[in-house]
């Protein structure tokens, strides 16, 4: 697949590189300790420092928001690959196979669709309980089923192209077809829904650690940041605003991204 | 012709809608049963409260098991005493008492003209009604205990006389919360009635309750006619709506709000009168290792944690006895541990539990409790011991912590539910229901029991300070602090007075 | 008309399922009502007395036919922790959420509609690109951080309103009204700008078929072309997508009443759940499925009669 450059693939891309580099380097180094207390710089004012301030406890918010932002980008991460796992897996075998199974799955994936995540994932976590791995879970569960959508059609309609059908004259196998054959045309259509997958789960995981049964302290997600900035929204404005922002420019960063590859194949 | 079949629909729809709305319950508020209501006496001032939480349990006296709920009920119920704020019991609806010499009986003369707040009289009978419901309902184990050791209780006249089976010394704090309430009233879950300065008149569910001047109240008429509580579960909130001056005043308000507090309200320093503490499971190893909780002891820079979390404010406690419980309280015991990461680490290295790593469970919902665990947490990352933070919901903390002891280790705080030094020592008894971190110390339950069972005054006090010590001594907890509360009070009003037990008193506001 | 019938039958399927699984959701929950409601003085003996008295010890399934004919009669139960009618505690809680639900449903169409349709009209590069980047910066504000900064900028800086200081709609309708302006907006920000973008890809999709050429040869203005043919198609993804919109409204109010602490019944969901007062939890989420449910066959039926080669079909 061939992606021909535009404006917003290449803002795109150059955004979220950085943000990934600062991301991948907050993994191993950052500016200061994210969990070091200090009684004397309490509330302090972003400074050359400290560029975004300083905590309740006198913790550098620029070092929190780079690990916080890493521990957020690790989860969609992780979301994103669920959903995508047991979506092509499922999407696929739909769409090749179809029948009665079929139509029942995309039954239980309109179902599924049709009600808002944050809904679902409410009634999962207070069924099985917070914290990141059952995040996890619940999200990944609830993301299956936009990717098994999208893969489910795009098999549909490779089924019965001529390709198809004369390597199964050929004797290709089943699997063979499936994975080596079609898999690879789906991509392009896959891509963007991967973005925008990894953008709802950034938001999502944001929204639930901002109520307080995502992400439990003393790991910290952008989203319980926000929660606890907003505590100190007038004594420390910054804390909240750097950490918002953080969210926006992660999403936004890989937003346009998937506006570029849509615009770049569609142009094709 | 599609224009107006879209038309129908959509008003098909908002109608099914409406219905669906007015369809839940015609009546918005419970209303309290107050046939009689005298015409107000007195000038009207209203006053808007905002309280950090709902009260979200029953409204009956005695099944009202969140301290948050007593403290503004406080208002509303009295006991045949009560306490003041300086921690004495006076007469509320007796209008005497007698304690006999040798400490068995007690005598209360019922006070005339106490009036409840349904227009009901209130007789020696709703007294023993009162005594009788409470012992059968209470949900407090240790109000229940005080009330079975009861040999009698019978009514003549209006006097109401009670005989022990043993002297108890602290049996007048029992008195003061068996609230006194209407013989045969059933509705004190949703619409309560006492015989308090204030009367209920209507809650709604997260929003506010709303209490109006007992104009038929037998004491001193309160200034205040009619006093709005509204909640802010967002601790965040309720600061931002007392700063805009949408409140009279606001409370448990912590250091930074108060900072940073622009709009010229008074701001009243108090304690939260809790027992903060980093409290131990003694039955699970290593835990049940004197050792291994006094290395923690000294691990804990207490002077730190109020430094970050409180900016100083604050009080160290050093035992299960809060400061402003000041008759009780050991200055001593402060500083039986000063901050000494190198003997901590020699502590543990001799109970062979160095390089010990542990679980702090901590109730999610209290923002105080939750930042003093992360700092424990920072401050014995220094020392070598490895703790990490569990967030749990009240419920977890109550089912899986308190009840299931399933825990290492956790930060709460225990508040005095009746002003007696019981309510926070007895608990430690080694065959007490609640003792939830399983201390068992023999030393302890017979320096205990010796309190209970002193009747000379001086002597009692110095022997509940003895069992307080012994809790110090074998490190039981690591003790950490009583909270500082902050009150915001619009300085058109005055009065505010803080008890030493969870209690807001409306009663003693009035206009500046 | 068939499929319509086809569709009433699957909404009552739909929300018969979704009744059942919020049911059973709860009853696998660990921990027990009893547990809060005795507080910090529970002993085995009274919580068993307590489950017996609330009829926790029956068989699952009899309780749930039983809980389904009582809320079909409009009896929602009795809250475990405020011991009040369930039905009671909404009512003045579910006016609050469907007026902020509606309010911000009303901004997002009535906003974004001519926005899109203005937007769809004009071809040319820069209103392309001043879309998409509204579009894009749009979408990656959360709502709740848009509100936190609504907070900061109109309650704490200019003061415009007390965060905090909601008052209910049955006190003073206009007060309440201009209070969730704020928290209305902050939920439909980010579907203004979806819908906008969307209607103008949509109309200008429809500009390019071969009718529309055939219309203008034949005299009509472009406006009437856009009315009498482009937007009717040109909708019907649009109203497919308000739905879904109107459905995220209504659960985006869990959090945005967090935020601009708004009693309404996300707050109470959120407690709910974690005093594990089962009727309530059941009763609000069982509402909310139903408005989504109702919603998305509201859309179906627009649909339909818009669109008529559907109703041929």
């Amino acid at each position: 697949m061939k992606i021909r450059k535009n404006a917003y693939f290449v803002t795109g891309g150059i955004l979220s590189g950085i943000l990934m580099a600062v991301i991948l380097t907050g993994f191993f180094w950052t500016p200061y300790s994210t969990t070091a207390m200090n009684a004397a710089e309490k509330m302090k004012a972003p400074s050359f420092r400290h560029l975004l301030g300083t905590d309740n406890f006198g913790r550098d918010v620029f070092s929190r928001v780079v690990s916080g932002a890493g521990t957020s980008f690790l989860i969609a991460l992780m979301v994103v690959a669920i959903g995508c796992f047991f979506g092509i897996l499922i999407g696929s075998l739909c769409g090749y196979y179809g029948g009665i199974a079929d139509l029942v799955l995309m039954r239980i994936c309109d179902t599924i669709t049709a009600f808002p995540a944050i809904l679902l994932a409410l009634v999962i976590i207070s069924v099985v309980g917070g914290g990141s791995g059952n995040i996890v879970i619940a999200l990944g569960i609830l993301f299956i089923p936009s990717f098994a959508r999208v893969v489910r059609t795009q098999f549909a309609v490779c089924r019965s192209q001529n390709y198809i059908s004369s390597a199964k004259l050929m004797g290709v196998s089943g699997p063979r077809i499936l994975f080596f054959h079609i898999l690879p045309n789906t991509f392009s259509v896959l891509l963007p829904s991967v973005t925008i997958g990894f953008n709802n789960a950034v938001l999502a995981e944001a929204g639930m650690s901002f109520l307080g049964i995502g992400i439990q302290p003393p790991q910290a997600s952008l989203g319980s940041m926000l929660k606890d900035s907003q505590t100190y929204l007038r004594s420390a404005p910054w804390y909240a605003l750097g950490t918002g922002l953080a969210v926006v420019l992660l999403v936004l960063a890989f937003s346009l991204l998937s506006e570029g590859i849509q615009q770049g194949s569609r142009r094709q | 012709m599609a224009k107006k079949r879209i038309a129908a629909l959509l008003s098909a729809a908002v109608l099914a809608c409406s219905l669906s709305i007015t369809g839940f319950g015609a009546t918005q508020e419970t209303e309290a049963g107050s046939d009689i209501k005298t015409a107000s006496s007195g000038e009207t001032v209203e006053f808007v409260v905002g309280i950090p939480q709902d009260l979200d349990d029953s409204l009956d006296p005695y099944q009202i098991t969140a301290a948050g709920t007593r403290e503004v009920m406080f208002n509303v119920f009295e006991g045949l005493v009560k306490p003041d704020p300086d921690g004495n019991f006076v007469d509320a609806v007796a209008s005497s008492h007698e304690i006999s010499e040798d400490g068995l009986t007690y005598t209360f003369t019922v006070r005339d003209g106490v009036i409840f707040h349904n227009g009901a009289q209130c007789t020696a009978d709703d007294v023993l009604y009162s005594f009788e419901t409470c012992a059968a309902s209470t949900t407090s184990t240790a109000v229940a205990g005080a009330l079975s050791d009861i040999a009698d209780i019978s009514a003549d006249g209006n006097v109401v006389a009670i005989t022990l089976n043993a002297a108890n010394s602290s049996f007048l704090s029992t008195v003061s919360s068996v609230s006194i309430v209407p013989k045969d009233y059933d509705s004190q879950a949703t619409a309560p009635v006492g015989t308090g300065p204030f009367r209920f008149v209507s809650r709604s569910v997260q929003d506010k309750v709303v209490f109006e001047r007992n104009d038929d109240y037998y004491g001193e008429k309160p200034a205040l006619s009619k006093v709005t509580c509204k909640i802010y579960e967002d601790n965040n909130a309720l600061f931002t709506a007392v700063d805009s001056g949408a409140l009279d005043m606001a409370f448990h308000l912590t250091v930074d709000q108060v900072n940073n507090l622009t709009n010229g309200y008074n701001v009243i320093e108090g304690e939260m009168n809790l027992v903060q503490a980093l409290y131990l499971n003694n039955a699970k190893a290593p835990f049940d290792d004197v050792k291994v909780r006094q290395a923690l002891c000294y691990a804990i820079d207490v002077d730190a944690i109020l430094a970050l979390t409180e900016d100083g404010h604050g009080a160290k406690l050093g035992s299960s006895v809060y400061p402003s419980f000041s008759k009780y309280f050991d200055e001593s015991l402060v500083d039986a541990y000063p901050y000494d990461p190198a003997k901590a680490a020699e502590l543990l290295n001799e109970a062979g539990a160095s390089g010990l790593s542990f679980t702090i469970k901590v109730p999610g919902n209290y923002t105080p409790h939750v930042n003093t665990a992360t700092v424990i947490v920072e401050l014995l990352a220094a020392a070598g011991v490895n703790a990490s933070i569990e967030q749990v919901d009240w419920q977890t903390w109550l089912s899986d912590v308190y009840q299931g002891r399933n825990f290492e280790a956790t930060v709460i705080g225990f508040d005095a539910a009746y002003l007696s030094p019981d309510a926070l020592l007895q608990r430690w008894v080694s065959t007490d229901g609640s003792n939830m971190i399983g201390y068992s110390n023999p030393d302890y339950d017979e320096a205990l029991a010796k309190a209970q069972s002193t009747t000379d005054d001086s002597e009692q006090t110095e022997a509940y300070k003895a069992a307080a010590k012994i809790l110090s001594d074998t490190a039981a907890n690591v003790y950490i602090q009583d909270l500082a509360d902050f009150v915001a009070l619009n300085p058109e009003f005055t009065g505010y007075e803080f008890y030493p037990l969870y209690a807001v008193d409306f009663s003693k506001i009035s206009p500046a | 008309m068939k499929q319509l019938g086809k569709k009433l039958f699957t909404l009552i399927i739909t929300l018969l399922i979704v009744s059942l699984l919020a049911f059973l959701a709860f009853q696998i929950i660990p921990g027990d009502p009893t547990t809060k409601m005795l507080g910090t003085n529970a002993t085995p003996e009274k919580a068993a007395q307590l489950r017996s008295q609330l009829g926790l010890d029956r068989p699952v399934f009899v309780r749930y036919f039983e809980w389904l004919l009582h809320f079909v009669r409009g009896d929602l139960g009795i809250s475990y922790t405020y011991k009040m009618q369930v039905s009671e505690m909404l009512s003045d809680k579910l006016p609050i959420t469907v007026l902020l639900t509606v309010l911000s449903f009303l901004l997002t169409v009535l906003i974004a509609i001519p926005l899109g349709i203005a937007a769809g009209r004009i071809k040319n590069r820069w209103v392309d690109h001043a879309v998409l980047i509204a579009d894009q910066l749009l979408m990656a504000i959360p709502p709740f951080f848009f509100g936190i900064l609504a907070c900061f900028l109109f309650g704490i800086i200019f003061r415009f309103f007390t965060p905090g200081n909601f008052i209910p709609p049955s006190e003073d309708l206009g007060a309440s009204l201009s209070y969730l302006l704020l928290p209305a907006l902050s939920l439909a920000l980010p579907r203004i700008a979806m819908t906008v973008k969307m209607l103008r890809g949509s109309i200008q999709d429809e500009l390019t078929q071969n009718y529309v050429y055939t219309a203008r040869s034949r005299g009509l203005s472009q406006w009437g072309i856009l009315r009498r043919h482009v937007l009717r198609n040109a909708m019907i993804p649009v109203i497919t997508f308000l739905a879904v919109s109107a459905a995220e409204i209504m659960t985006g109010t869990i959090i945005i009443e967090q935020v601009f602490t708004i009693p309404g019944v996300g707050r109470l969901l959120l407690s709910s759940i974690g005093s594990r007062d089962f009727p309530v939890v059941q009763a609000i989420v069982v509402i909310m499925a139903a408005w989504i449910v109702i919603v998305n066959f509201a859309a179906d039926l627009l649909n339909f009669l818009i669109d008529p080669r559907r109703r041929a079909g």
